[in-house]
């Protein structure tokens, strides 16, 4: 091998560790984060107005993309379990297998990528501006805690919207299937419903897909703020985190779910 | 001057290694208004930064009464910070409020004064600054001279002890300059207060200031009453007073010589 080569190879090399270096130093500081919100939530909660104000801009204002998607979903579930459970001759259990699908699996994984994608940007961005704009250290000097007064409340927001989305978006995305499967395709709505109440288990089922979305609230709203927090404070540098936002949440929704989804079912 | 509420012993500070200040020493005394100037970039925003304990000194300290600011634990600089107001130099409203609610944010957020009460204290903020009839626009609705008298107004909300104030004159007009300094003086006597004027402007800051320092190259090059100061024959005091070009302040950051990086790149 040329010196040059080798050369090349050391400073790829060197970058590849400045970059995985960099990245323990953020996950550190978002730890600290995280744990300083925590620190300062009793400060928030007992202010719940400041709390029900984020959860009207995270919850509220992500419906309408939550529900449509709901409704689409559900009701693709249905043509596509149709037609390979028809094959089968077990059409009837249709409304076990929208039912199950939504509450274990899509409800809390969509749900958690849309919210990124909507609530999150807009949190990222939103603090990266304030501190871009220096209103963060404009609320430090006059002796208010930015953590308790702006981060710890978004926080809150999204971890009590995010369960409440997702189970909304199970019941819409079930009556999607159900618009489908019973009037449009003639599925019996009694076999629907029956089937389906029988088979989906309130501890099985519904509490572990309740219990996922808790922590992707968790997750989603932590990383949006945290981005947010993080962001260089010029235009570009909050363009960057926002899209770090959406990338940084669906990897962790994607892997968070895989490794709750294990544990669940062993 | 026994009586000083800021000083400021030996301090030195930097971003990123490069050191920034190199052993500023200042003080200043209980009551009065004192203006630090200096070119621009001399690191006159990033002294007040570190009077409020937002940066910490690499060499020296900064005590405000007789704590050591960057000694100080969470809820003591936070008990250290409800003193000090500070006009920033963007401004730096809360986007998301109104006018009103932007002034009243440090009472709601310190006091708990009934509603009628906050709302007389910011009609009177508010009306000293003369934009009583803006109170319920949104912060972002504001023109940029606007926007901070509106942030002057948020920063003596309660009556703070020490008041900072980053260029209160950038961006005003004529008439709102006269009444900003006529305010400034004003709040400096009807409270007792202490008051740190940053600002370029010569003229403005000497017709109302007690006292003056000029930073430059990270040292406090100069200093005095503005008496002492239009009289000086230090020639970059009166380069910078007069306003003239050439002098020993250089206009530029520093950088190489202006012919080779206009030729750089090309055949010379
Ligand atoms: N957050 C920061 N990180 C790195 N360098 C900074 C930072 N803030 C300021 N500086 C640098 O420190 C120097 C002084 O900045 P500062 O804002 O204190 O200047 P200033 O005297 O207030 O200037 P002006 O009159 O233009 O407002 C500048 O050269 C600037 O490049
Ligand atoms: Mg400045």
């Amino acid at each position: 091998m040329s010196s040059k080569a080798v050369s090349k190879l050391a400073s790829a090399l060197q970058n590849f560790g400045h970059r995985l270096i960099d990245q323990f130093w953020r996950l550190g500081s978002a730890s600290r984060l995280f744990g300083y919100t925590l620190a300062s939530s009793g400060e928030s909660l007992r202010r719940p107005f400041l709390v029900i104000r984020e959860i009207y801009f995270t919850g509220v204002l992500s419906l309408i993309i939550i529900l449509v998607s709901a409704f689409f979903v559900g009701m693709v579930l249905a043509l596509q379990g149709y037609n390979t459970l028809q094959k089968y001759g077990s059409s009837e259990a249709i409304g076990v297998l929208v039912a199950l699908s939504l509450v274990r699996e899509l409800g809390p994984v969509v749900t958690a990528l849309l919210f990124a994608g909507r609530a999150g940007t807009a949190i990222t961005a939103e603090i990266g501006l304030m501190k871009a704009t220096e209103q963060l250290s404009a609320m430090e000097m006059m002796a208010v805690s930015p953590i308790a007064r702006v981060i710890a409340p978004r926080f809150w927001g999204g971890v009590i919207s995010m369960p409440l989305l997702a189970s909304l978006f199970s019941m819409v995305g079930i009556l999607g299937g159900y618009l489908v499967a019973v009037p449009l395709i003639g599925v019996d709505g009694g076999a629907f419903w029956s089937q389906m109440q029988a088979s989906v288990d309130f501890r099985e089922d519904v509490m572990n897909g309740f219990i996922k979305s808790c922590v992707f609230g968790v997750a989603c709203t932590m990383i949006a703020l945290f981005e947010g927090y993080d962001a260089p404070p010029t235009a570009e540098g909050v363009s960057r985190a926002t899209t770090r936002t959406v990338v940084n949440s669906s990897l962790a929704v994607l892997g968070l779910d895989f490794v709750m989804t294990s544990f669940m079912i062993s | 001057m026994t009586d000083n509420i800021v000083e400021i012993d030996n301090l030195s500070f930097g971003y990123k290694g490069r050191l920034l200040h190199k052993g500023i020493n200042m003080s200043f005394p209980r009551g009065k208004i004192v203006a630090i100037m200096g070119g621009s970039g001399s690191g006159k925003t990033t002294i007040l930064r570190l009077i409020g304990g937002q940066l910490k000194p690499v060499k020296g300290e900064v005590r405000v009464g007789d704590k050591v600011v960057h000694e100080q634990g969470r809820n003591d600089l936070q008990k250290l910070r409800r003193k000090m107001g500070m006009l920033f130099q963007m401004g730096a409203l809360f986007t998301d409020l109104s006018v009103y609610e932007n002034v009243a944010f440090p009472m709601r957020e310190h006091t708990s004064l009934p509603e009628t009460m906050i709302r007389d204290l910011v009609m009177m903020k508010l009306n000293a600054v003369g934009l009583r009839g803006a109170r319920d626009l949104m912060a972002t609705e504001l023109s940029g001279g606007m926007a901070r008298r509106v942030a002057l107004a948020r920063a003596v909300a309660l009556d703070p002890e020490i008041i900072m104030y980053d260029e209160p004159f950038a961006g005003l007009d004529p008439i709102s300059m006269g009444v900003i300094c006529n305010l400034i003086r004003n709040l400096n006597d009807a409270l007792g207060a202490t008051s740190l004027v940053v600002t370029h402007d010569v003229k403005e800051a000497f017709s109302f200031v007690d006292y003056v320092y000029f930073v430059a190259d990270g040292v406090v090059a100069a200093e005095g009453t503005p008496a002492e100061l239009r009289e000086s024959t230090l020639p970059f005091v009166h380069q910078f007073v007069h306003g003239e070009v050439d002098g020993p302040v250089p206009f530029h950051y520093a950088a190489p010589d202006y012919r080779r990086d206009m030729l750089r790149g090309r055949d010379v």
